[in-house]
């Protein structure tokens, strides 16, 4: 069949959109870390004190007599909210994994996946609306604490928010393993749980390890939900019944009030590089160790 | 078949290409339209403190009534945000629950090459806070200065005195984010100009928050405009040093000059305002704006409208 000259015309155009929205990505990534930087690079290496910025917990940015910038207690506050958002949703992620690949009859296995996947979609000021309001009062009354809004609080909810991305790339890790791995197991003898603990979680641990970092990746990166549930403090946490306040927090509450490109302005966006190469190191990592499952089998 | 697909194709193009040409129209064709559907001729666009931002919208209702074709449109933020969108030339009003400050006045003459206007359109009283069970009545304002500064030495309810129940000793101080007027001014007045506040203060983001977390919270002590209190906290009479005489938070206190910690609330126009702007800050100095200002809490201009009703 001849091809007419439009559908020509045509398939050339349609080839280049395409091309273009490929390329797009690299660029968007690419100019983003370039206009962070370029925002914040002017006081980086100018007034910037590095030492200040990582071992002071004392973050001052509209002090009248002294100001100081001083990140320790937000990158702690992000730190320990993370970590407890980890240590709840790890087991949780990649038991419920575990159980849907491995236990759980089709017909439940549809359903879960879809109520997890819509888990994976209720925006993050809603999460944090319900720290604020229903986890407050509950942290309140069970742990007899004056104030709910703390650690635990933030890192329930970030555990909750991260559990979905755990369970759904953890699963296809899991299902990734050969069914071959299993049948032979099973041949040999093996219980369910030696087939699990022996044979699936060695032979699944790349994928499931790049699901919990980018289960971290998605906690450090949360900003509204921490927000509005950690309590915004300023401190050190000593207990997790402390509040806290995050990086990203102390962005998203400060960035729209600063002039644009003062002192402080652009501390905010040294904050902002630092986020970014926490996230960018992360995601690295989880990639590395994807890849590295693919070159295995 | 592929005169069929390049067929379907373009329909799907020429279909996408009317979405897009739609959408840009609409964009270029927004028109304020007020509910009778005709066209409203001027539109203020007012932002900034938190603290103004009730009453202003509560006046902007009303002006609706008094000029059917000019429509205020209001916005809180901070205070920080009002003044930085009179910079930016987004606003024609600024509210304010502080000064501007001198490097904002210079901006604002460098980049819109009028020097802002101040207008003081009523006080607002702070109020000083504790949970309705707490009993304590009164404060001074140096212990406020020790509870709230930086490196501050009263961090217990025992060293004022309140016996809390078992656990509940520690003072949980609340405060504002740092770019709120309130902080601003509460900083000034309370814990001195040259002094910070001290570090693991629980920073909310609105007043609201604050009355609302002490009202919840027994052994913690919290600040907010007086038209912001319920009834689940108490508010404290506050003296300038301890051993004199307390004052309560009241009208009368304020525009005598005996409550020590008021201030004004203040909005700023970039320049003589267009005519329309002018209009309404005139109608917000007449009575009928100055009550909605004593309904929400304030403290209105002159004592003849505080006593009216």
């Amino acid at each position: 069949m001849k091809r007419s000259l439009l559908s020509k015309i045509n398939e050339y155009f349609i080839e280049l959109f395409i091309k273009a929205c490929g390329i797009s990505a690299v660029i968007f990534v690419f100019a983003i870390f370039y206009f962070i930087f370029r925002e914040g690079a002017s006081f980086m290496f100018g007034k910037f004190k590095p030492i200040e910025f990582f071992t002071s917990p004392e973050w001052y940015p509209t002090s009248q007599s002294h100001i100081r910038y001083g990140a320790l207690a937000l990158i702690a506050g992000t730190l320990s909210v993370t970590t407890l958002a980890m240590i709840i949703a790890v087991p949780f992620g990649i038991g419920a994994a575990i159980f849907i690949s491995e236990f759980c009859p089709l017909r439940v296995k549809e359903t879960l996946k879809i109520l997890i996947e819509l888990l994976a979609a209720i925006p993050s000021v809603v999460w944090g609306f319900i720290g604020l309001t229903i986890m407050n009062s509950l942290i309140i009354k069970i742990f007899d604490v004056a104030i709910g809004l703390n650690v635990l609080n933030g890192g329930l909810i970030l555990a909750m928010m991260s559990v979905p991305i755990i369970v759904s790339i953890g699963e296809d890790a899991l299902k990734a393993v050969p069914d071959t791995y299993r049948e032979a197991a099973e041949a040999m003898g093996a219980t369910r749980w030696q087939i699990i603990v022996r044979i699936l979680l060695p032979a699944a641990k790349n994928g499931l390890l790049a699901a919990v970092l980018l289960g971290v990746g998605r906690a450090i990166g949360e900003t509204m939900a921490v927000l509005m549930a950690t309590g915004h403090s300023i401190r050190i946490p000593s207990s997790i019944f402390d509040p806290v306040r995050t990086l990203t927090a102390t962005i998203a509450a400060e960035l729209g009030e600063t002039a644009e490109h003062s002192e402080h302005y652009q501390v905010l966006f040294i904050i902002g590089i630092l986020l970014f190469a926490i996230t960018f190191v992360i995601n690295l990592a989880a990639d590395f160790i994807v890849k590295g499952i693919k070159n295995k089998k | 078949m592929v005169r069929i697909y390049t067929r379907k194709l373009y329909s799907v193009s020429i279909f996408l290409l009317a979405i897009i040409f739609l959408i840009t129209a609409g964009c270029l064709h927004k028109v304020n339209v007020d509910e009778s559907g005709n066209k409203a001729a001027e539109v203020i666009q007012c932002a900034g403190s938190d603290t103004i931002v009730n009453v202003a919208q509560a006046w902007a209702e009303k002006y609706k009534e008094v000029e059917r074709n000019v429509s205020v449109e209001v916005s809180g933020g901070g205070s920080g945000i009002g003044i930085a969108g009179l910079i930016n030339g987004t606003l024609d009003i600024a509210n304010s629950s502080r000064k501007i400050t001198a490097e904002e006045f210079e901006k604002v003459v460098k980049e819109r090459e009028h020097e802002p206007i101040e207008h003081i359109v009523g006080y607002d009283a702070l109020a000083v806070f504790v949970h309705k069970d707490n009993p304590l009545e009164e404060i001074s304002l140096e212990e406020l200065a020790e509870i709230y500064g930086e490196k501050g030495t009263i961090d217990r309810w025992s060293q004022l005195g309140v016996e809390m129940p078992p656990g509940r000793d520690k003072i949980i101080v609340t405060s504002r984010q740092s770019n709120s007027g309130t902080y601003f001014y509460f900083r000034e007045v309370v814990v001195g100009k040259k002094r910070d506040f001290r570090l693991g203060t629980i920073d909310l983001h609105g007043s609201k928050e604050v009355a609302e977390l002490v009202g919840r919270t027994i052994n913690a002590i919290g600040y907010t405009g007086m038209g912001y209190v319920t009834p689940e906290i108490k508010m404290l009479r506050i003296s300038k040093r301890k051993g004199e005489k307390a004052i309560t938070a009241s009208i009368e206190t304020v525009l005598n000059g005996t409550y020590p910690v008021a201030r004004p609330l203040l909005i700023y126009t970039c320049g003589q305002p267009p005519q329309h702007v002018q209009k309404f800050i005139d109608w917000i100095y007449m009575s009928e704006a100055q009550n909605l200002l004593r309904q929400s809490g304030f403290v209105p201009l002159k004592t003849e409208i505080a006593e009216a009703k």
